[in-house]
């Protein structure tokens, strides 16, 4: 890597230097102009992301989305950001002024913090911290506090009993998260997300643990309040949620985190699991990578889109159920079982060696053995939903054929009842 | 000794965030506001552990102390809701705490001063670990026969009992 233009501080601050200004003041003003210049990307993407996303609701639901304003309806959103800045600020009587106000910005920090760690080439990334992944779980742990903040401050029942499911919710799929995320670490022995871009040079981790990818996706689902898990805003229960004092650009900001953390969790998924800016030609011309990059987060957060605007809610008694009994297990498994398999390739002797790493063909072996060990994964996974699923339904069927008897209704025997 | 540079400055400013948000938990009269300032604190802690070149124990702070133990204290004091509304600084117990909070200013006093001012001290210069670790060197430390291999499992085993516990004390009779 070469150390001129490691990234935009250590470019921009010898020009500083060179140019008569002293060492210190250039380096500050690098910095606070990398800093901005990360910080306002996702700000300025948010507008954009929030035009795709209703258009593509709006074309799931057989409309046609915002078309007035400016072409094909871009600038809708400007419009509606300028509406909601110059509403009057309310804050409610009974609230807590200053927590009620600090929250908003903490739930915004929580997500822009994260495109800190982000690596959009090969060669640029806001700071390649050697703990990425972990800097990651811990600034997404911050939009928990966030909620709360929210939920208490507001000092209405309704913002409470939303805050209160959030967090259990939040906290919850916390556990998978993080275990699935284990997996890329060991593949990629570090932590840093830069050097995972380059572990995955030769294969791309999403083909070597589909299962750690699978669990990392439907997390983020969850922890980002998409749909099926969007109990966040459960608008039909909880009026709005624990936003539900807000109002102006306050809930603005709530509303623009919302879209900014969906798409920041899918560009997580990207680096991990999608090789990040890797592509052909990324080295040599680095905008490719983010290119490349950003192609790819596209795919996977298209499809939550589409998810998010054909499925309906879950219960939270079931939400809570699939993360424990299901999630939280298969994500064990996979992480023992994943560990077990690599040191296995690694005592054979057929996993690829550094120098060769990046080299598809010497990935092969590894792959193929790594693909085994998640094909029974699935296989136990989904043989055991297949037994319990059966087990619920053959004691729902002995319970109707009971009561059956006892009321010697036998016309009433439902479907099921009849074909066991 | 103390020179003034960006470093200096910045541990001055997660000092003030340390000791004032340890201020605000003793003194805030509500006890969300209480817990606040302890994640205050917290964050305060893991910025110095950011100066001192450890960023696996900056994270593990955030994410242990401020993203698992503070949420779970404000959680537990929203789910009481008389605790919401408590209004004394003092209860029954303050002289215990107060005894317990001198021993271990104490211990914290002596514990700083002997090696830097004591009979074999430094006089003043401030000797540093030349040594900086990575987390490798952290995960090798933790996994090593010959180093912290039986407290790390024995650690372990400590938790998973109190979970296995917490969710035989919380489930229903059956």
């Amino acid at each position: 890597m070469p150390e001129v233009c490691d990234n935009i501080i250590s470019t921009l601050a010898p020009c500083l230097v060179q140019s008569g200004t002293n060492p210190d003041v250039a380096q500050f003003i690098s910095i606070l102009l990398g800093v901005a210049l990360i910080a306002s990307f996702p700000l300025l993407l948010v507008i954009f992301l929030i035009w795709v996303e209703r258009k593509i609701a709006a074309r799931v639901q057989d409309r046609l989305g915002p078309n007035r304003v400016g072409p094909f309806g871009l600038f809708q959103n400007i419009a509606d950001a300028l509406k909601l800045i110059i509403k009057e600020d309310i804050t409610p009587a009974g609230a807590d002024r200053l927590i009620f106000n600090v929250a908003p910005v903490i739930a915004m920090l929580s997500v822009i913090l994260i495109w800190a760690v982000v690596p959009f080439t090969p060669y640029n990334i806001g700071a390649d911290l050697d703990i990425g992944v972990l800097y990651f779980v811990a600034i997404s742990s911050i939009g928990t506090l966030a909620i709360m903040m929210a939920g208490w401050s507001s000092n209405n029942k309704y913002a409470l009993l939303g805050a209160f499911r959030v967090v259990a919710q939040l906290v919850s799929y916390e556990v998978p998260m993080v275990l699935a995320l284990l997996v890329p670490v060991m593949l990629a022995s570090s932590m840093s997300m830069q050097d995972m871009a380059f572990a995955q040079l030769g294969m791309w981790f999403i083909v070597l643990t589909p299962v750690s990818a699978f669990i990392f996706y439907v997390s983020n689902l969850a922890e980002t309040g998409r749909a099926p898990f969007d109990l966040i805003e459960a608008e039909s229960e909880l009026v709005a949620g624990y936003n539900i004092e807000y109002s102006g650009m306050k809930f603005g900001l709530f509303m623009a985190n919302e879209f900014m953390h969906a798409f920041t969790a899918n560009l997580l998924f990207a680096v991990i699991f999608l090789g990040a800016w890797a592509g052909p030609g990324a080295t040599s011309v680095p905008i490719l990578g983010f290119a490349y990059l950003m192609i790819k987060t596209a795919i996977v957060y298209v499809p939550s889109l589409i998810l998010r605007a054909t499925v309906p809610r879950v219960r939270i008694d079931q939400m809570m159920a699939f993360n424990w009994k299901f999630l939280v297990p298969l994500a064990i498994v996979n992480v023992i079982v994943i560990a077990f398999v690599l040191k296995l390739v690694q005592v054979l002797g057929i996993a690829p060696s550094p120098e060769n790493a990046s080299d598809f063909v010497a990935n092969i072996p590894q792959m193929v053995a790594l693909l085994l060990g998640n094909a029974v994964i699935l296989a136990a996974a989904f043989g055991l939903i297949r037994g319990t699923v059966r087990k619920e339904r053959l004691t729902e069927a002995a319970r109707l054929a009971k009561r059956v008897q006892i009321e010697g209704e036998k016309e009433a025997l439902p479907a099921t009842v009849a074909t066991h | 000794m103390l020179e003034l540079n960006a470093s200096t400055l910045v541990f001055f400013i997660f000092a003030v965030l340390s000791i004032g948000g340890a201020l605000g938990v003793v003194m805030s009269r509500n006890l969300i506001h209480g817990a606040l300032f302890l994640i205050v604190s917290l964050f305060g802690g893991a910025g110095l552990f950011v100066l001192l070149a450890a960023p696996f124990m900056a994270a593990v702070q955030v994410l242990v102390y401020i993203g698992a133990i503070a949420i779970l204290i404000i959680f537990a004091v929203m789910l009481t809701r008389s605790m919401t509304n408590m209004r004394e600084v003092f209860n029954r117990q303050w002289w215990v705490s107060a005894i317990a909070a001198v021993i271990l200013l104490a211990v914290l006093i002596v514990g700083v001063a002997l090696p830097v001012w004591g009979p074999n001290g430094t006089q003043g210069d401030m000797v540093l670990s030349e040594t900086t670790a990575t987390i490798q060197d952290l995960g090798v430390a933790l996994v090593d026969g010959n180093q912290f291999v039986l407290p790390f499992e024995l650690a372990s085993l400590l938790l998973t009992a109190a979970m296995v516990g917490a969710i035989v004390i919380a489930r229903d009779n059956e």
